[in-house]
């Protein structure tokens, strides 16, 4: 268990409570703060452990060798750690070193997209003035409130007459057209940075790109980094557009690849469980670096990736 | 606000490069919004009202693919498998979520740790989450059912049984509902404190401050999290293909799935157009229902 226990226990003696009005002598506050205290320790261990455990259980099956893979009744632990399920389950039959590449590149150029095409939109609608801004920022926003699935297939029948199907475009392409929710939350804090700056620079003859790179974009770090963080967790963990898109299994995702796992390996859950955690490695990794950052922007939407 | 109204000085000619500007500028945007969304949307309107399966021209069947939505049993099922899903995993997921939340705003040890661990399944969300609990649900090798039987319960088959099939989805779902956790504890730390001072000098309990101040001044923000975990669970639907397909029988077919398969296994181009405009009604429809009842019980300090 990651959670070390408290130090007062789940056991402290129970106080007798005082009634309402009554006198309570120092010791007696203490005596209830204290057990309070441990029955708040106690219960957020067992609401931890609901998050936690399936996690241990992922590591622990990842760690069994095939013969305790499928015991019954399931140990909790192995007898031996068996880290060549990670091996078996990574160059076994698909090939999940094309996928690792395919993955990368799909969302390094989808956040390339995503961060040049939102960043400039934001500006705009942060620090330009012009006729029709306001009915545009508001349909932007009304874009975020329709279900994808709506445009999900007359999107696909588009990419199907363009010959687009079984390759990187229909994921790709469309990253570099602004996503509604990154420019509103990057527009958000753009109008913060203070106008002054803005117009000092205007004034010493800056072009708004100079602007953009040199006073916007190094002040506005936090809101670049949540919405890069969105899109690296977003792209990386798109599973329906290659789903829908792709055909090939050299051209498949990550996420593709492990979906694919689950019907060829229906029952080599060590293997599984080991491709799985090496699947979630990069993000657990950012998560650790830069938790800071993701709840912020949890905070700011509501939401964990898009 | 400044920056989105239009000038109403005459446009002299700085103002009109500004407004220039601003169009290059906003362009990726407004050019992805026409192909990506506006386009689209039209055309799945447009679509609804015709039988399509990309091998043949569309032909124009007017209404009839909304006929049949309305006289279709299984578009009925996935409606109910729906609501059932989207109000699990909400309403467990907003109780359980708050509770933690309540007990994490507490001034405890190891607060960050805890935090952490909650919020960490939501983010790893996907694929492997979806493989993890396939595993986690085997009715012989899951984990669940071995931490059942050592309390002398025999455990359900889940996701092979037609009645726990969709309460194993729903459970599944209140594990990555951490987020809410993150969003739950900014409004709790909004809260002024000299309320529950007040509150205290009044001789309030513990349960009345609770009752009296904390639910009052976060029903704004368990509102934002019930509209937008519902929301969120109609989309959930992705894993659920990979974890069920929608079966047994049916069990777990929700309206994504349906829209999915419809679209892309049978290629009934116009059939799931016309069904995924019915998702666009249910969002609508829920998310006014809410605000409706969110009069009654949403309590919002600066009106």
């Amino acid at each position: 268990m990651l959670v070390e226990t408290p130090r007062e226990g789940g056991t402290a003696p129970s106080a007798p409570r005082p009634r309402r009005g009554g006198t309570v002598t120092f010791e007696q506050a203490e005596r209830i703060r204290k057990v309070r205290r441990a029955g708040a320790y106690v219960l957020l261990v067992a609401g931890t452990a609901v998050f936690v455990l399936p996690f241990l259980w992922m590591v622990t099956t990842s760690l069994k060798s095939d013969a305790e893979n499928l015991a019954f009744p399931p140990e909790f632990f192995p007898d031996s750690f068996n880290f060549e399920n990670y091996v078996r389950g990574w160059t076994g039959n698909l090939p999940f070193n094309s996928f690792l590449i395919n993955s990368v590149l799909i969302t390094a150029l989808s956040m390339a997209g995503n961060l040049v095409s939102c960043v400039l939109p934001a500006y705009a609608f942060a620090r330009m003035r012009a006729r029709a801004a306001g009915v545009l920022f508001a349909l932007m926003l009304a874009t975020m409130m329709i279900p994808r699935e709506i445009t999900l297939v007359p999107k696909y029948v588009m990419f199907a007459k363009l010959g687009w199907v079984d390759s990187y475009l229909p994921l790709i392409v469309p990253e570099f057209f602004g996503v509604a929710l990154y420019i509103f939350l990057l527009r958000q804090f753009f109008t913060t940075i203070p106008q002054e700056l803005i117009d000092a620079a205007r004034i010493d003859g800056a072009s708004e790109l100079r602007i953009l790179w040199k006073i916007m974009l190094p002040l506005s770090k936090p809101a670049i980094a949540a919405i890069m963080l969105f899109s690296f967790v977003g792209n990386w963990n798109q599973l329906l557009e290659p789903i829908i898109y792709l055909r090939t299994t050299e051209k498949f995702t990550i996420p593709l690849g492990l979906s694919m796992f689950s019907g060829q390996y229906a029952t080599q859950y060590n293997q599984m469980m080991a491709v799985s955690i090496i699947s979630m490695l990069p993000i657990l990794v950012l998560f650790f670096i830069a938790q800071k950052t993701f709840i912020r922007g949890v905070t700011l939407t509501g939401i964990a990736g898009r | 606000m400044p920056a989105t109204a239009f000038s109403r000085r005459g446009q002299t000619t700085p103002a009109r490069r500004e407004a220039r500007r601003f169009y290059v500028f906003v362009s990726p945007w407004a050019i992805g919004f026409v192909l990506f969304s506006g386009v689209p949307i039209v055309a799945s309107i447009l679509m609804s009202f015709t039988h399509w399966n990309l091998l043949r021209d569309p032909t124009w069947v007017g209404l009839a693919n909304y006929q049949k939505m309305i006289a279709d049993p299984e578009f009925w099922e996935s409606i109910v498998n729906t609501f059932y899903f989207g109000a699990g995993s909400v309403a467990l997921g907003v109780v359980f979520t708050f509770l933690l939340a309540l007990l994490l705003n507490q001034p405890l040890r190891f607060q960050g740790l805890f935090r952490t661990v909650m919020y960490l399944p939501s983010v790893v969300s996907g694929v492997a989450t979806a493989l993890l609990w396939l595993n986690i649900l085997h009715p012989d090798y899951g984990l669940i059912n071995k931490l059942l039987a050592l309390i002398g319960v025999q455990g359900p088959g889940w996701l092979g049984t037609m009645e726990w099939a969709m309460p194993a989805l729903i459970l599944m779902s209140v594990w990555g509902a951490g987020n809410t956790i993150i969003i739950y504890l900014a409004g709790l730390q909004g809260i002024p404190k000299t309320l529950y001072e007040a509150a205290e000098i009044d001789g309030a309990g513990w349960w009345r401050r609770f009752w009296n101040v904390t639910v009052p001044m976060m029903s704004p923000v368990i509102f934002f999290n019930v509209v937008t975990g519902f929301i969120a669970s109609l989309q959930a639907y992705v894993l659920i293909l990979i974890m069920t397909e929608g079966g047994p029988a049916n069990a777990t077919m929700v309206l994504g799935l349906y829209i999915y398969r419809h679209a892309f296994t049978y290629f009934d181009m116009g059939y799931a157009a016309a069904l995924s405009w019915a998702m666009f009604l249910i969002v609508i429809a829920v998310t006014l229902i809410q605000f409706r009842l969110a009069r009654r019980w949403v309590h919002y300090e600066f009106k």
